[in-house]
């Protein structure tokens, strides 16, 4: 897994965000990502996930630190270059955020056709996306009519159906069962090993325990390195930022103490 | 620029329900002020040239037929050897009862009135006829001979009309403005409503025109009917009037029907403000956009 340099997919430096005058809702965090690696972001409700993945799928911008995606600096990256980056990331919202007024076939193809790909390619691709996801029948339903878990589905295949390079999902198997959660968890799986770089963000531990990639904490802001057994192996957000973070959180923490 | 279908739902806003009977109600004052304009523009040309070639003669009346006679055969001879008149032609005595009947009533006007008599000249096209240096040599021949070129109260009449078309051309500028700004609100309370939307588009990688494309080819289909339903509403009017001023002209003023190019010129008009409606949504939304992350 390559941590440093250029070739990150993300890479966060010192990063900080507050809203107006408010703490600071992230501190310090700092990490990187290689290309194809999977990992899971974790922690209680009001950790920060969400906060954390705004930032990376460029809905925030940081008040501290250095953001860089797929190589931009983020700080001297025009608005402009902004859509070639944003095409590249694949989001599965946790309040779904799907059009109401467009079917679930014109909501999943709406990534394919901001790229403008050819009318009669996205309804192939859409149709067989939506068939595995099990909304075969759902094809031509609005999201008002669906289920939690069916809006949860339409969301995720809208998220991938663009083969991104990034893939961030915050709380992606929420509003599903069991089965479907791990048939979910396997799409995701599939999409890695065609090199796309994926984060989940769950609270669900067990769910993250029974994959087994390498976790991301979040605990109050603050990005934890994971315990001492995974760093040693690899399975930590990204062993030499996440360590540094560690550290420096240690420091704030003993000089709180004095 | 025409957008097949919008990711957005814009048909459905309230505001933008109101937008093509706006647009017909400006389209429906363009039109006449358009249709004002250009026939004002065509009477003053034809006053222009019609009048500018012609010039009357009036001659005093003498004591006698007899000398009133031989001073119009006198001016007659003057006139018909005088470079650039093509034509010189006394207007007989009917022709000068039936002119003053309006004035003086029926029978009115008797022979014992004594009245001048009037000659009319017709100049040659395009002849520069020096009316000043001709009056002076009528007036050394024949005493008592005036020549009235038409020139002075024409130029007040053209200046007059120019001054109306002007008028009516900052009428149509003004029509103009407002639509855009009626545009401008519609297409920002749209942004507004749709905020979150637009914000799903540009999070999955779309541009600012990607968004702005649908706002335009929305606002030109609003314009274009909102257009056409002015225009529907303007020709009855305009024929209306049309009418009314052939009833009431009575020769006393030219042909004020709309030709051809006239009405070809206001077919265009829902094509102009739905061009405008278009370019201003689009402006809109880019400048707008270009506020938002």
């Amino acid at each position: 897994m390559t941590t440093e340099g250029s070739d990150c997919v993300v890479r966060f430096e010192s990063v900080g965000l507050r809203y107006g005058l408010g703490p600071e809702v992230l501190q310090d965090i700092s990490f990187a990502l290689a290309p194809g690696s999977f990992h899971f972001l974790l922690g209680a409700s009001g950790a920060g996930k969400s906060t954390l993945l705004k930032l990376m799928y460029l809905a925030l911008k940081p008040t501290r630190g250095l953001i860089s995606l797929f190589g931009h600096n983020m700080a001297t990256t025009s608005r402009r270059q902004l859509p070639a980056l944003r095409r590249r990331i694949g989001v599965v919202f946790q309040d779904f955020r799907l059009l109401h007024h467009l079917s679930a076939f014109d909501n999943v193809a709406l990534p394919l056709r901001v790229a403008r790909v050819r009318e009669n390619e996205i309804r192939k691709h859409v149709v067989e996306l939506l068939t595995w996801v099990g909304l075969k029948d759902h094809v031509n339903i609005r999201p008002t009519i669906l289920s939690g878990g069916q809006q949860q589905r339409v969301a995720i295949a809208r998220a991938v159906i663009a083969r991104p390079k990034l893939l961030l999902a915050d709380e992606p198997t929420g509003n599903v069962d069991d089965r479907m959660a791990m048939r979910l968890m396997h799409l995701f799986e599939e999409l890695n090993k065609l090199g796309t770089t994926i984060v989940i963000a769950t609270h669900n531990e067990t769910l993250a325990g029974r994959l087994g990639h390498p976790r991301l904490r979040l605990d109050a802001g603050w990005l934890d390195a994971g315990t001492p057994d995974q760093q040693a192996a690899g399975k930590t957000a990204a062993g030499a930022f996440a360590a540094a973070t560690s550290k420096s959180r240690a420091e704030q923490s003993s000089e709180s103490a004095v | 620029m025409w957008a097949r279908r919008s990711d957005l739902p814009l048909d459905h806003d309230a505001p933008g329900r109101f937008l093509p009977w706006l647009i017909a109600f400006m389209v429906y004052l363009a039109a006449l002020a358009l249709a004002g304009m250009l026939l004002l523009d065509a009477m003053a040309a034809r006053w222009d040239t019609g009048m500018g070639d012609t010039l009357t003669v009036q001659i005093a009346p003498a004591d006698s037929p007899e000398k009133d006679a031989l001073r119009v055969r006198a001016t007659l001879g003057i006139l018909r050897s005088f470079p650039g008149v093509a034509r010189a032609q006394p207007i007989d005595e009917g022709r000068l009862m039936d002119l003053l009947e309006p004035w003086l009533g029926p029978g009115g006007a008797t022979k014992d009135l004594p009245l001048p008599r009037l000659i009319d000249v017709e100049l040659k096209p395009g002849a520069q006829v020096d009316a000043a240096a001709l009056a002076k040599r009528l007036a050394a021949a024949v005493p008592g001979t005036a020549v009235d070129d038409h020139g002075v109260w024409l130029e007040r009449l053209i200046r007059l009309i120019r001054t109306v078309e002007a008028l009516a051309t900052a009428v149509l500028l003004l029509i103009g403005l407002a639509t855009a700004g009626t545009v401008v609100f519609t297409t920002r309370t749209g942004l507004s409503i749709h905020r979150e939307a637009i914000e799903v588009l540009h999070l999955i990688g779309a541009q600012d025109t990607y968004v702005a494309r649908q706002f335009a080819g929305r606002a030109l289909a609003m314009g274009l009917r909102g257009g056409v339903i002015g225009l529907v509403f303007a020709v009855p009017t305009l024929l209306g009037i049309g009418y009314l001023a052939t009833r009431m002209q009575a020769g006393l003023l030219p042909d004020v029907s709309l030709g051809p190019q006239h009405w070809a010129a206001l077919a265009g008009l829902p094509l102009v403000v739905a061009a405008i409606a278009m370019v201003t949504a689009r402006l809109t939304v880019m400048r707008t956009l270009a506020r938002m992350l």
